[in-house]
């Protein structure tokens, strides 16, 4: 199976990958307490974006409303704690599956009447925004005044109630971003993987081709939200509160497709880096407003969406297509 | 409750469904000719509505003056971004432009914030409090004259775009781009002067709606969702659509705040999209395309 799984892939790139997962590894020995929550931020969106890329980078289905699996993963996992007590890892054995109905009720609306593209897109944000207000009115998640986790001072680290501190926090979003990884490799490997770039490259070719299309898309729309909504399970667990207004804000949709756009959509180490290019970008636009002494609020956005707008002008394909090339890092076709 | 309330609710409502309605079709002019999402929208609205802020509290300019001004200098606005940025995107694909768009909001939302702070201002003019009593129902003028600006303002459009030559050629180039090539329009032109013409709706609608409800910079992404959720329901592309759409909208918000709770109003909103989408995917009154 490993066999597989590296098959076509330059030596080169096997060795960097492995200098990268060491490298990350190893960081927490010595990264301070500030660059581990940076670390934190950039998993978070490298899982996220990679479960999003399924979605849009594989089968073609442009989700604008992702912050939904989030917040249901988030909230399930996080009720369930406070009411009853239930660790996170069963509450993601309801969290998850619920997450996934939800994408694939959506999905089977969207695809059954035919609504697709922008329009497609604009579903996902009503059904997000759905969410939005109806947790606000929600009692049992306590609505609009937020779902607060107890916090205590711990003195270890309990990996099965997902409380301690952020290091075992850093571990668990490597080990799903890792996951992903190699889970989006072998998904593009297999006869499913083929199915969603056909769909993607033309639809009504691949229908013509004999592919039930209905089903590919309806597979990634519940892969990409069940892979969602554990990124969820650990942002509830990681910030302890939660308010509909941030969890299932359009914004908080906007940042996980960030990444993978501005790092290569389609591609696998897209999400990855974008996410590494994006929040690095973040706090290097934090930091040096600060040293030149400018603290307006919004100073820092302008620039963020400047750079942006710069990426996407000279680099239309993203980042990792253009590393890619200047390392040459082309697959071999074998 | 008597019936009255309703009407006087009702009423209210839709006066505000035509701004919002005036608003919509902005969108809906620059996604049905130039065939890109401005994810914008609702940020250049905020930038009409500031603007009128402005010169209301420097110079006591009526809004409701002020209206053809400030959608000449938002028809600038959006004619230079539609030349400069947006242009060499019109053949990238869907999540390319949403990108494009998305960095766009957020400049101008932040650049708004630095400006003029986080606080909510509006305008106070004399006729605030006005109101009319046509029977048993009590119509506020403010809104009367909000909207009876929108509709002015989409039948000049309209006219516009069924009468005039310049109007004719917009519309050749929504219906066959390479058609409008091959006859030697200047589709760049053309569709950077739509994209001006959106942008002019939405400041219009803009300087209008400043008279009903204050202005925040976190208003811009709410009012792109407002507005897509109005396009969407009256039909993308489709001019009329887009005012039976804001009228819709604009009628089920008044109705849910008055039933329900007003915090819960945009759900109805939200509700009424996605019943659009699955059962008419191309809007009330739009045309069915791909």
């Amino acid at each position: 199976m490993i066999a597989r799984l590296i098959d076509g892939v330059p030596t080169r790139a096997l060795i960097l990958l492995f200098l990268l997962l060491a490298s990350a590894i190893c960081a927490p020995l010595f990264a301070s307490d500030y660059l581990l929550t940076i670390l934190i931020l950039i998993f978070y969106f490298a899982y996220t974006g990679q479960a999003w890329n399924i979605m849009m980078g594989f089968a073609g289905q442009l989700s604008l409303g992702h912050a939904l699996y989030v917040g249901l993963g988030a909230y399930t996992a996080a009720a369930l704690f406070v009411h009853f007590g239930i660790a996170p890892w069963l509450g993601l054995l309801i969290g998850v599956p619920i997450a996934g109905a939800v994408g694939a009720f959506i999905g089977f609306l969207a695809f059954r009447f035919r609504v697709g593209g922008v329009y497609f897109a604009i579903l996902t944000i009503a059904f997000a925004e759905f969410a939005r207000v109806g947790f606000d009115h929600f009692a049992w998640t306590a609505g609009s005044s937020g779902l607060f986790l107890p916090v205590k001072q711990y003195s270890g680290n309990n990996l099965w109630t997902l409380r301690g501190e952020p290091v075992m926090f850093y571990y668990v979003l490597l080990a799903a971003t890792v996951a992903a990884f190699i889970g989006c490799r072998m998904l593009l490997q297999s006869r499913i993987g083929y199915f969603w770039m056909a769909i993607r490259e033309d639809e009504e070719a691949a229908r013509a081709a004999g592919i039930d299309t209905f089903r590919y898309k309806m597979i990634a729309v519940v892969i990409s939200a069940a892979m969602t909504s554990f990124a969820g399970v650990v942002y509830a667990f990681y910030y302890n509160n939660l308010f509909p207004e941030q969890v299932f804000h359009i914004s908080r949709s906007i940042e996980i497709i960030l990444g993978p756009i501005v790092g290569g959509i389609g591609t696998l180490f897209g999400p990855i880096l974008g996410a590494f290019v994006l929040t690095g970008l973040a706090e290097v636009l934090t930091e040096g407003l600060h040293a030149l002494g400018i603290d307006i609020p919004g100073a820092k956005q302008v620039f963020y969406g400047i750079c942006l707008l710069f990426v996407i002008m000279a680099l239309p394909d993203g980042v990792w297509p253009w590393v890619k090339r200047r390392l040459g890092l082309t697959e071999r076709r074998s | 409750m008597s019936f009255e309330i309703y009407l006087n609710v009702a009423i209210a409502g839709i006066l505000t469904g035509l701004v919002y309605g005036l608003m919509a079709l902005g969108l809906s002019v620059i996604f049905g000719v130039v065939r890109v999402v401005n994810f914008a929208h609702g940020e250049m609205m905020t930038v009409a509505m500031y603007i009128a802020v402005t010169l209301f509290a420097a110079l006591k300019l009526d809004p409701l003056l002020m209206l053809a001004p400030i959608a000449v200098v938002l028809f600038a606005f959006g004619y230079l971004l539609q030349k400069s940025v947006i242009n060499p995107f019109i053949t990238r694909p869907e999540h390319s432009q949403f990108l494009l768009l998305v960095a766009v909001a957020i400049i101008l939302v932040n650049v708004q914030l630095i400006l003029f702070g986080p606080d909510a201002q509006n305008v106070q003019t004399s006729y605030a409090y006005d109101s009319y009593q046509i029977g048993t129902v009590i119509v506020d003028a403010t809104k009367t004259y909000a909207a009876l600006a929108a509709l002015v303002v989409a039948t000049a459009l309209f006219c516009f775009f069924r009468y005039t030559t310049l109007g004719t050629a917009i519309r050749a180039c929504a219906d066959n781009y390479t058609g409008a090539l091959v006859v030697g329009l200047d589709v760049k032109h053309l569709y950077a002067l739509t994209f001006g013409l959106g942008a002019a709706c939405v400041g219009a609608a803009g300087v209008m709606l400043i008279l009903i409800v204050d202005v925040t910079p976190a208003l811009g992404p709410a009012y792109t969702l407002l507005a897509f959720v109005i396009v969407i329901t009256g039909g993308l592309g489709s001019m009329p659509g887009a005012l039976l759409g804001g009228v819709l909208i604009g009628l089920t918000e008044a109705m849910a705040g008055l039933l329900f709770t007003p915090s819960a109003k945009s759900m109805f909103a939200f509700g009424i999209l996605v019943l659009v989408l699955l059962f008419r995917p191309q809007g009330i009154l739009g045309k069915r395309s791909a």
